[in-house]
């Protein structure tokens, strides 16, 4: 099926493009080395272009970590831009906001069927010192991308990490994989979305994954809880502009564990709490600490199906809905750590496995990368 | 037949199997299966099909006679709907198999994933049977309706069902090798011990259940059943009536 690709959502009309029952859902895959060996964007291609039918060409893309090694204390903007009048006055927010060390184009492939899309910007950012008297490096960058997104027309960030960053499109995964020419990337963690917009418009802004600093998320379901979710979430100054649901997630791990210090398994905790008669009947001590988390994250609980996978600079996270409503299998080889919706997603770039397992509702299968501990 | 389904489209691997069976051929060989949807789907003869690879989701649906066989693991979605046949996996499985199953057998080798049988249902003669030799998630036969189920916990994993076994179940009968810790049985279940004339009910299917995975019936037999079975078979009958 041939879609039309749209920068814009107001324009999407989806009755017009659906002529017969789609069997979709989303898709998503990943792929990390605990080893911190990078690999190139081939093999997550081939593993999501596996479930080509689990999405319908209104969005793919992908997160790569490790790919700037060469610049890799530097934030790495991925921009998309609707025309160059958002170019440019995003250039003169950066230049104002930031040390722009260097900027360039996304190279691209332009011919394999993704059409119409955005200007494609990459710009390496450094902090000036002055800027930071009365807040945190990372809160800084933080603020510059809620304010880029909000305010600057037609300006979106996709990626603003230090060593990593996302590409993603209105198109096929297979097709955006391709067209962000991901074989000439190298990286430890890849994760990849294929998606099937079902509340949300099918736009190049709203492609997953979604990303704040170096988290990223793709996600497969929809978070029911998102109003209660987003209003916490403004409280400590996120903007949600980007219209999907999955935006939640990223920022709420950023401020769980970037800016409230949780662990990881206790952020994962926190959205995928366990239920009160489950906690009743826990022992004393974990009794105490599973009643203080429902207590002080009840807002940061996510409702609805799902299954996603979270990237950051120190490993990868996998997590499916308490009574898992939507599919995830995980598996290792070697220092390979593997997770996709589909069994044979993994099997198709790791045919023999050490171990594979289909991980328990909200169970979070976790990642590490060994010289991170 | 023997298919090299590696790369290929479940569509056009679907249309050359059904384009087969229509012409006469009776036994299927797929090699390099890798996701590929809906095999034996919609399939009304009494063909084999032997899959090599991971199939992909909805394995058999709609299926009304054939036999196959799947030398991996299988997916989410196996015998959605099936109305008769049998679906032999010599390896573990995903989540919804044997939604509203209808007829015909499932058997798993390993471990089966959450809402198992779900809406699995029967009429008359037709009565649907799933066994699975490993583990299973939460909801396993939820709104059951009809059929029999059978979880064996062979592989000594604990617990050997998740919770909310039976929820909403009103009709059909669940077996499990075992014990089950009652907090996790839905409300709308009663447990009993199976007795002799449940043994000689599953026997049959337990006796062709370890020939196929080459499992000692009598290990299977050595170990006592529980029996579950609804409350009632109109347990939402009061619902929404004020």
């Amino acid at each position: 099926m041939k879609c039309d690709n749209l920068m814009n959502p107001e324009k999407i009309n989806p009755s017009r493009r659906v002529h017969q029952r789609i069997p979709s859902g989303c898709a998503i895959s990943g792929m990390m080395s605990e080893e911190g060996r990078c690999i190139d964007g081939r093999a997550v291609i081939k593993s999501i272009a596996c479930m080509h039918n689990r999405s319908n060409g209104l969005g793919g893309g992908f997160a790569a970590y490790g790919i700037y090694p060469q610049r890799k204390d530097q934030y790495a903007f991925h921009m998309m831009y609707d025309n160059a009048e958002a170019k440019e006055t995003t250039e003169e927010f950066f230049k104002d906001a930031f040390n722009v060390d260097k900027d360039e184009p996304i190279l691209t492939h332009r011919d394999n069927g993704v059409s119409n899309p955005p200007i494609l910007w990459r710009y390496f950012l450094e902090v000036p010192e002055n800027k930071l008297d009365l807040i945190s490096e990372r809160d800084y960058v933080m603020k510059t991308v809620m304010s880029v997104n909000s305010d600057i027309e037609g300006a979106y960030v996709a990626s603003s990490g230090k060593n990593m960053g996302a590409f993603k499109g209105v198109g096929y995964p297979e097709d955006i994989g391709r067209f962000y020419r991901l074989e000439d990337y190298s990286a430890y963690i890849w994760t990849a979305h294929g998606r099937f917009p079902t509340n949300t418009p099918g736009w190049w802004g709203g492609a997953h994954p979604f990303t704040l600093l170096d988290w990223s998320v793709v996600h497969n379901g929809e978070i029911s809880s998102y109003g209660i979710n987003k209003r916490y979430l403004e409280m400590f100054g996120y903007r949600l502009e980007l219209r999907t649901d999955t935006e939640v997630i990223a920022y709420l791990f950023d401020l769980l564990v970037r800016r409230h210090k949780l662990p990881i398994e206790k952020a994962a905790m926190a959205l995928t709490s366990p239920f009160w008669k489950d906690i009743d009947r826990m022992e004393h001590e974990q009794k105490k600490i599973a009643t203080a988390m429902r207590q002080v994250y009840g807002s940061t609980l996510l409702n609805g199906p799902f299954s996603i996978i979270l990237g950051h600079s120190n490993g990868m996270i996998g997590l499916n809905d308490r009574i898992k409503l939507r599919p995830m299998t995980a598996a290792r080889k070697d220092d390979m750590l593997y997770m996709a919706s589909e069994e044979s997603a993994i099997r198709a770039i790791a045919p023999d496995l050490d171990e594979i397992w289909s991980p328990r509702a909200g169970t979070a299968v976790i990642g590490r990368l060994s010289e991170a501990e | 037949m023997r298919i090299d389904a590696k790369g290929m489209h479940y569509r056009q691997l679907n249309k050359i199997i059904r384009d087969a069976v229509a012409s006469g051929e009776k036994e299927f060989e797929l090699d390099d299966i890798g996701g590929q949807r809906y095999i034996g789907g919609g399939l009304n003869e009494n063909v084999k099909i032997t899959v090599n690879g991971t199939p992909g989701n909805d394995l058999g649906a709609f299926m009304n006679g054939p036999r196959v066989i799947v030398n991996a693991n299988a997916q989410d979605g196996i015998a959605n709907t099936m109305n008769s046949g049998e679906i032999i996996i010599h390896g573990s499985v995903g989540d919804i198999i044997g939604y509203g199953m209808r007829g015909g057998k499932l058997y798993i080798k390993g471990d089966a994933g959450y809402r198992v049988g779900i809406h699995m249902k029967e009429y008359k003669k037709q009565v649907p049977v799933i066994i699975a030799g490993g583990t299973a998630g939460d909801f396993f036969g939820e709104y059951m309706a009809g059929g029999i189920m059978v979880l064996l916990g062979m592989n000594g994993k604990s617990p050997i069902v998740g919770d909310y076994v039976g929820t909403g179940m009103h009709g059909g009968v669940i077996y499990i090798r075992g014990e089950v810790d009652p907090y996790h049985l839905g409300k709308e279940v009663s447990c009993l011990e199976a007795n002799e004339e449940d043994m000689k009910l599953i026997g049959s299917y337990l006796k062709e259940y370890c020939e196929h995975f080459g499992f000692d019936l009598n290990e299977v037999m050595s170990k006592s059943f529980i029996k579950l079975l609804p409350l009632s078979h109109r347990p939402y009958g009061n619902l929404y009536v004020y």
